[in-house]
């Protein structure tokens, strides 16, 4: 039993979570003790909410192997629904109960959404789902700029229930780490085993007893819960919120921190999402040629990331390599990491 | 050899031939004029075939006879146009394939079909998906439960993988792994749904002699050791000759004959169907 603690403790799950925690660690001290500039702490809440979407589409794209390129609908879904809940309830219930509230509802809207889209739009494979969700959050698009409740073209007035990064940033800390807490669990469990059999290979899923339209929709479901409890943090971080802005540019910007990350990678979804949403901020000194670089930047990445030699060196000095050298000494580390290469 | 001697085809009431020791129990799996018309081709007509309990049983016959359709029509890859199919008494019809492996049929494939970027033993894991008691509470919390199923799970897979020796490769990708080895993977990975009936789709396919002989030992010790059936494919007639008990050949996706190995081998429309009118005249 201690044993099992023991190695619970030093997995690499644990080390990536260890690695979030030290860095929020950081972050919330610089936040509270007043030494964050302004710029950055307007960054912490769009960055917490795009680690979220990016490991909760990373098991769309990365564990089930399908391309979802609705992700910023399921986001407005939720956002919309947790900040109207949240407007109609600041003035009776205590922030907090009024956001983890608004997030609950959100997500579990944005989940509703993920059901009615996924549920036709599962049959499809490939390049015609991608097609199907990217028309679907299109069309959430539209819809909520032409509802009346959600402010219309205007946009939705927030400014009663907005709050500022200190207020904020707690429960963002918490929405990361239970959207990777849950993602990672997932992945070494029995359904999160079933998801990936679909992804490698449906057919011998199938003929395994893996219901394969079960876990496709859970999958969607899921992804899209935790994508619109990111949503609904995030609308708090506005004065005014309008649906336009969350349009398929997003979805295919999350997309893009997940597979920078490397599909299928919780850890490199998570730096992913540092990375590029730090980085046009860092690169605001030279503004204009900020898109550019940042454009070559990301070409460059790619290109590397598909590279095996380059696999090759980021398994050897990733996190949980290094770990295992300090443990194990430097041998056992390289062999490991070469039995799990493809992992 | 005693299990061989009790495997004596003797006739079933239903008309069919199961070895003798299966007489007293229901068959594993039967299946009555099935049919599938793909268009307006007719890839198998009329194929009806009964095997027991732990019979070893062979399907025969020349390139692009209609074995692996036979083989899909068994797990509903592809639904029947006419017939049905019982296992273990109850009728597939209208089943779909993971229902289908949850009655008791597990496969393999032509073409090996891993989870490549899963590790040996996840592979093994995958095929216990319907055995394993985890809830979805339990997986993303990883608590109630959740330890306990893992472990039974890590135990029987390690079991089984240890059963044809890949305990070893248990952390290895699947991907990985040399071809054989890919092979009996698939094998363990079918074993681990916990089937009553394995059908292999040419299991010998690229292997040596040697290995040939290790593969047909082994099929014997998965009759012997989980008491259920296996239904093959294989061009390889000494493996099929010398560990099948009933043998059906099929040609242009009709049954032509049905019997033991010894009445097969020496059968002038199956020397016929494999060699030609010609070649039959020769060898006769």
């Amino acid at each position: 039993m201690k044993a099992n603690l023991k190695n619970r403790l030093c997995s690499k799950n644990a080390v990536t979570l260890y690695f979030i925690t030290a860095l929020y660690l950081v972050v919330s001290i610089l936040v509270y003790g007043g030494w964050a500039s302004r710029h950055l702490s307007s960054m912490l809440i769009s960055i917490s909410c795009y680690i979220a979407m990016a490991v909760s589409l990373n098991l769309v794209v990365g564990m089930l192997g399908e391309l979802s390129l609705g992700h910023a609908g399921f986001m407005s879904v939720g956002l919309f629904a947790g900040c109207l809940f949240s407007i109609y309830t600041v003035g009776t219930l205590p922030l907090i109960v009024r956001l983890p509230g608004a997030m609950l509802l959100g997500g579990s809207a944005a989940a509703l959404a993920g059901l009615v889209v996924g549920l036709p739009a599962l049959r499809l494979k490939g390049d015609y789902l991608a097609i199907v969700t990217l028309g679907c959050g299109e069309i959430i698009k539209n819809v909520i700029t032409n509802l009346n409740i959600t402010g219309g073209a205007l946009g939705l007035n927030t400014s009663t229930i907005y709050s500022g990064t200190k207020t904020l940033l707690p429960y963002a800390i918490a929405l990361v780490f239970i959207t990777v807490l849950v993602m990672m669990n997932l992945k070494k469990s029995k359904h999160g085993r079933a998801i990936m059999a679909i992804r490698d290979n449906r057919i011998a899923a199938e003929s395994n007893g893996v219901d394969v339209t079960y876990y496709k929709l859970v999958v969607f479901v899921l992804s899209a819960f935790f994508a619109g409890a990111a949503g609904a943090i995030y609308g708090h971080s506005f004065a005014n919120v309008k649906a336009a802005t969350f349009d398929y540019n997003m979805s295919i910007e999350v997309l893009v921190i997940v597979v920078l990350g490397g599909m299928g990678s919780i850890n490199g979804a998570v730096i992913a999402a540092i990375a590029l949403k730090a980085l046009p901020e860092l690169l605001r000194d030279i503004s204009d040629y900020r898109m550019l670089v940042y454009s070559v930047l990301l070409i460059l990445i790619m290109l590397l990331n598909s590279s095996p030699r380059f696999a090759d060196m980021k398994g050897r000095w990733s996190i949980g390599a290094m770990y295992k050298m300090l443990r194990y000494g430097r041998k056992a580390a390289v062999e490991t990491e070469v039995s799990h290469g493809h992992e | 050899m005693d299990m061989n001697k009790s495997g004596r085809l003797v006739p079933y009431p239903s008309g069919a031939f199961i070895p003798e020791r299966d007489l007293g129990n229901m068959p594993v799996l039967e299946a009555r004029h099935l049919g599938i018309d793909f268009g307006g081709l007719t890839a198998v007509d009329d194929f009806s075939l009964t095997i027991g309990r732990t019979e070893i049983a062979g399907l025969i016959g020349p390139n692009g006879a209609g074995k692996t359709t036979v083989f899909n029509l068994l797990t509903n890859v592809y639904q029947p146009t006419r017939g049905n199919i019982l296992v273990n008494g109850y009728s597939t019809a209208g089943k779909s394939t993971h229902q289908v492996s949850k009655m008791g049929i597990a496969r393999t494939f032509q073409n090996i079909r891993l989870y490549s970027n899963l590790s040996v033993l996840d592979n093994v894991k995958v095929g216990l998906h319907n055995t394993l008691k985890e809830s979805f509470f339990a997986a993303v919390t990883h608590g109630f439960g959740y330890g306990k199923a893992e472990r039974v799970a890590d135990s029987v897979a390690l079991e089984l993988l240890d059963f044809f020796s890949l305990a070893d490769l248990a952390e290895t990708t699947a991907g990985s792994l040399p071809y054989g080895a890919q092979r009996r993977l698939e094998i363990v990975r079918a074993l681990a749904t916990s089937p009553s009936i394995l059908l292999l789709d040419e299991p010998a396919a690229g292997m040596n002699p040697s290995e040939t002989a290790e593969l047909m030992e082994n099929i014997r010790r998965i009759r012997d050791n989980f008491h259920i059936a296996v239904l093959l494919i294989e061009h390889d007639m000494n493996l099929v000759m010398g560990i099948c008990e009933g043998i059906c050949v099929l040609n242009y996706g009709k049954i032509i004959t049905k019997g033991t190995p010894d009445e097969i081998r020496s059968n002038p429309t199956v020397i016929e169907a494999y060699l030609g009118r010609k070649g039959a005249s020769e060898t006769c």
